[in-house]
């Protein structure tokens, strides 16, 4: 993305916060997510007024209410559309969309999809406690079948999408998982998910402290499986770039390539349980854009966007002129 | 003899190149100054179904559709089978000879409802099922009947121009019947010629030869056939510019024209054309500063649904851009929570709904005005919205940025009621007047810099400064939740009651502030006893209808109301008059118009003219439903039913 670091001054991380009160429950990894997000927004200096957060519905669509920067809160499952008209209507802004797995898997799960044929430039982060917490407790899109979280009244009978995956096949060009708790490498993450020219997808692993008695934080943290020889938990979550993986499609022209990347994507997404992978997982920065598609069949849009474009004289009649257009309805012979 | 008034039609199965028919006959005659009106109809279907295409031509202004038929073209025995009982004595019909032995029961595609019904005209008349027997009937009941030999002209052809191919080049045979009707019309063959240039305009070869079948017939028939009793003939027209034009375009270049640089769509009939036009035509020119040459464009997105299609727009809608989507019922009836969203957010949004039949798929190529009330009424819970209406495809040009306006003054949706019968038919209007559409923008600011930006301030109007996504110094909040003015959360029961008065108090300013003129219109003999209410595309008929009364000393007035929602009383209680008896007139069952104007005004509707069967009102059927009302032998409720 061709962020325009601001000229005008350097802000404060707390200028990147606003005044108002976060009802969120004590302990919920969301705040954890809405730190990583204004980190990322100050660590890149994005001007606030450059910045749209969108967001759906649930406990994550109250996130845009606590950044100081342009918030748009929409509606269940259609955060990702709103945001992809404001930015085709205006490129210059930097968008991050962020929503609930209800949100963006479950009741929005077109719109998941559909975004992925496009490759929008735009980051979305997805909420992920396998619960629906702000209407008590229901299961999630995520939610492995046979749980039963103590909100339920019998266990899960649905099975889990694998959102990693989901991206993966629907064409996003930046896969990455986060994890609520781990704030400085969750920011890191956001930061080259703005950074990259398309769309991308953030999976945050985010315990609902109050719903979700099955993932929780010392659950991924591994309290329940001690190492008899140092007595220390031992995590379940670690990281891929720890271990040498490679994310990056080097070269697109490769077929070899690009079939190995896939597999090793759903190779890791499928990992669970004993062993979550958090991290970078796909990034392909060969696919076009979709604003690099529009510009295709209209040369100027990158300079003259539909935002940037006047519509009127300074006398308020329309600037068009539409006398070539209407040649083809004259009733005069040509 | 008549000469230039004339009641056409084409028909064949689709696919076979009936509106390419239908487009050549009317732009020939538009070339030649008279004014056309034609109305197609087509099956939801892609290749096989009937489809036909009624087009009428006068050398004065022409609003509506007859069902008498005056030259019935056919190369199909459906047509002829569909049709034969509209065509007038002294009227024409072209058919395919060589189709003669053809019956009623051979064609698959006359369902069963029509093979009952055709039998049943055919065997009261005493006539058989074939087309010979039809043929026969016709000419005993005063009807010239022509019959062209196609193959055997493509035969010809192909020898005249020695190339063997030709003979089996019958995809030519729709441009020959047309032709054909027009050489026994004595129209000009060169503005025929000039017609076939246009519709095939991209390729220059398939307009060659089409041109030369379509002189080969034209000749035939002239060498071969008696005259008819019509005649066209050109007229000059110097003086008044017109352009031929359907529905579907007029709206294209209304936003284009009114500044509407983004419209995101989900395919639907009838309401995609307007969409690919656009993404057709997205680069367009525009007077820059000044007055050098620039280029505007509009951003077209197919979405996945229209529950996108119409939250991208509200999107674009955020970031300061004219924003639209265009749909039908069933896509309308996916955005009704996104409706409610830019209601809530006071987001300027236009949604241009295509009415066609329904409930659910309904009737999905034919026409209705059924989702008034839906209009009205989409969406939970209590939000301003304006719904406007427009009579005729000249309307609806002017009318598309004055919702936009509309849109951006109340920050607030607007939908645009369009339909069926206007998407598709073609009419010769003035040509558009650009220095009529005038852009204005409400309480759009570029620069803040005036303390804390309050999205949603309370004010008088209630109507608050907007900027768009991107504006330094004026950062704000939407959500579909309750709001305060900077646009954050709230349940408090007094902000609650303040903000819901301030959105709606936007509906009151609208109503003092939108001219007459833009919201009903009145027409005819304004101290007539009768006075006509009606809304959206029974303008023309209506108009055409009272034209044929007054001139048999009939007084009456028709007021069409296009402001829909806020309902403009005061304005159409004053049009109405003294007027003692109000007719209905409108395309749904339950007279959904009449419903809200009886409302409104706190006065019964006398009769009520309605029409549901997914066919337009013809000018035969309202001329005769008001006649019958004049005279005084009407009962409250008539519903038509012609069709075909």
């Amino acid at each position: 993305m061709a962020i325009k670091i601001d000229e005008i001054k350097k802000l404060t991380l707390e200028e990147y916060k606003t005044d108002v009160h976060n009802d969120w429950c004590p302990g919920c990894g969301d705040f954890g997510i809405l730190q990583s997000v204004q980190l990322a927004l100050f660590e890149l200096g994005i001007p606030r007024h450059k910045a749209v957060v969108f967001s759906g519905i649930g406990c994550s669509g109250k996130t845009p209410h606590y950044v100081n920067v342009y918030g748009i809160h929409t509606l269940h499952g259609r955060a990702v559309p709103f945001a992809i008209g404001a930015k085709l209507a205006n490129p210059d802004l930097n968008v991050i969309v962020v929503g609930g797995d209800g949100d963006g898997l479950g009741i929005g799960v077109g719109h998941f999809v559909s975004s992925g044929r496009r490759n929008v430039n735009l980051t979305y982060i997805v909420y992920n406690n396998a619960v629906y917490g702000l209407t008590k407790g229901q299961a999630s899109p995520t939610l492995k079948l046979g749980m039963k979280t103590k909100s339920l009244p019998k266990p899960n009978i649905n099975d889990a999408v694998n959102p990693i995956a989901l991206a993966l096949v629907s064409g996003y060009t930046f896969i990455a998982r986060g994890y609520a708790y781990d704030v400085k490498h969750l920011k890191e993450i956001i930061k080259k998910a703005i950074l990259h020219k398309g769309l991308a997808f953030i999976d945050v692993l985010q315990p609902c402290p109050t719903y979700n008695d099955i993932n929780t934080k010392d659950w991924y943290s591994g309290k329940d499986r001690i190492d008899p020889v140092t007595g220390k938990p031992i995590p379940r979550i670690y990281k891929l770039e720890e271990n040498g993986y490679d994310p990056y499609v080097h070269n697109p022209d490769d077929p070899n390539e690009i079939q190995q990347k896939w597999i090793q994507v759903v190779e890791r997404s499928l990992e669970w349980g004993d062993k979550i992978p958090i991290g970078i997982f796909y990034v392909n920065e060969h696919v076009s854009s979709y604003e690099e598609r529009i510009q295709g069949t209209i040369e100027h849009y990158l300079e003259k966007p539909p935002a940037h474009q006047k519509i009127s004289l300074s006398d308020g009649r329309t600037n068009v002129k539409i006398d070539r257009l209407l040649a083809e309805f004259t009733t005069r012979v040509i | 003899m008549k000469i230039n008034q004339l009641s056409w039609m084409i028909g064949g199965p689709q696919g076979s190149g009936v509106d390419s028919g239908a487009n050549i006959f009317s732009r020939a005659c538009a070339y030649g100054g008279l004014y056309v009106f034609g109305k197609r109809e087509y099956h939801s279907n892609i290749k096989g179904e009937h489809s036909n295409y009624v087009v009428r031509v006068s050398s004065n202004l022409i609003r509506s559709h007859l069902d008498e038929i005056d030259f019935l073209v056919t190369f199909d025995p459906e047509t002829l089978f569909r049709h034969i009982h509209k065509v007038v004595p002294g009227g024409v019909i072209i058919y395919d000879v060589n189709q003669e032995n053809i019956t009623v029961d051979k064609i698959p595609t006359i369902d069963k409802q029509a093979n009952k019904r055709i039998k049943k005209f055919l065997s009261e008349k005493g006539v058989g099922y074939s087309v010979g027997d039809v043929v026969n009937y016709a000419r005993d009941n005063g009807i010239l009947v022509y019959g062209i030999p196609y193959v055997k002209l493509l035969e010809g052809l192909a020898e005249k121009l020695g190339n063997p191919q030709i003979a089996k080049m019958d995809v030519m045979i729709n441009v020959m019947a047309v032709s054909a009707s027009l050489a026994l019309l004595k129209y000009d063959f060169n503005l025929v010629k000039e017609a076939i240039k246009y519709v095939f305009k991209a390729k220059k070869k398939v307009a060659d030869l089409n041109i030369e079948s379509a002189k080969f017939v034209y000749d035939y028939v002239l060498e071969n056939f008696e005259e008819t009793n019509y005649k066209l003939q050109p007229v000059g027209r110097d003086a008044v510019d017109l352009i031929i034009i359907q529905g579907y375009q007029a709206s294209a270049l209304g936003k284009i024209a009114g500044g509407c640089r983004f419209q995101s769509y989900y395919p639907i009939t009838p309401a995609s054309d307007e969409s690919v036009y656009l993404e057709d035509n997205a680069v367009f020119d525009l007077i820059g500063e000044n007055g050098s040459e620039e280029k505007g464009s509009i951003v077209v997105v197919q979405t996945e649904d229209e529950i996108a299609a119409i939250t991208m727009a509200i999107g674009a809608g955020l970031a300061g851009v004219r924003a639209s989507t265009a749909t039908s019922g069933p896509g309308f009836s996916l955005m009704a929570e996104g409706l409610g969203w830019a209601g809530m957010n006071e987001v300027p949004v236009v949604v241009t709904l295509y009415q066609r039949g329904g409930p659910s798929t309904g009737l999905p190529t034919r026409h209705s005005q059924e989702d008034l009330l839906f209009a009205v009424y989409a969406g939970h819970g209590e939000f301003p919205r304006i719904v406007y209406a427009s009579g005729d495809i000249e309307e609806i040009f002017y009318d598309v940025a004055k919702v936009f306006n509309f849109a951006e003054k109340y920050q607030t949706p607007v939908i645009h009621l369009i339909d069926k019968a206007m998407a598709n038919s073609i009419a010769t209007v003035k040509k558009f007047d650009l220095s009529r559409v005038k852009i204005e923008r409400g309480a759009l600011v570029d620069v803040f810099s005036d303390g804390v930006y309050k999205r949603f301030k309370f004010t008088e109007t209630g109507i608050s400064p907007r900027v768009k996504l991107g504006t330094e110094n004026a950062i704000f909040w939407n959500t579909g939740d309750e709001h305060d003015e900077l646009g954050h959360i709230t349940e408090d029961h007094e902000i609650r009651t303040m903000m819901v008065d301030k959105r709606m108090r936007k509906l009151e300013i609208a109503l003092q502030e939108i001219e007459d003129e833009d919201k009903a219109i009145v027409y005819g003999d304004e101290d007539s006893d009768y006075a006509i209410i009606s809304w959206g595309s029974t303008k023309g008929a209506i108009l055409d209808a009272m034209d044929m009364l007054r001139s048999e000393g009939y007084r009456l007035k028709f007021v069409q109301v296009k402001l829909l929602h806020p309902f403009p009383k005061d304005r159409v209680l004053n049009l109405i008059g003294n007027s003692k008896f109000l007719i209905d007139i409108e395309h749904n069952k339950t007279a959904q118009f009449g419903q809200i104007v009886k409302r409104e005004i706190l006065r019964d509707i006398d009769y009520h003219v309605l029409k549901y069967n997914g066919r337009p009102m013809s000018l035969s059927e309202v001329y005769s439903a008001l006649k019958s009302i004049l005279e005084n032998k009407a009962n409250k409720i008539q519903v038509l039913n012609n069709g075909d």
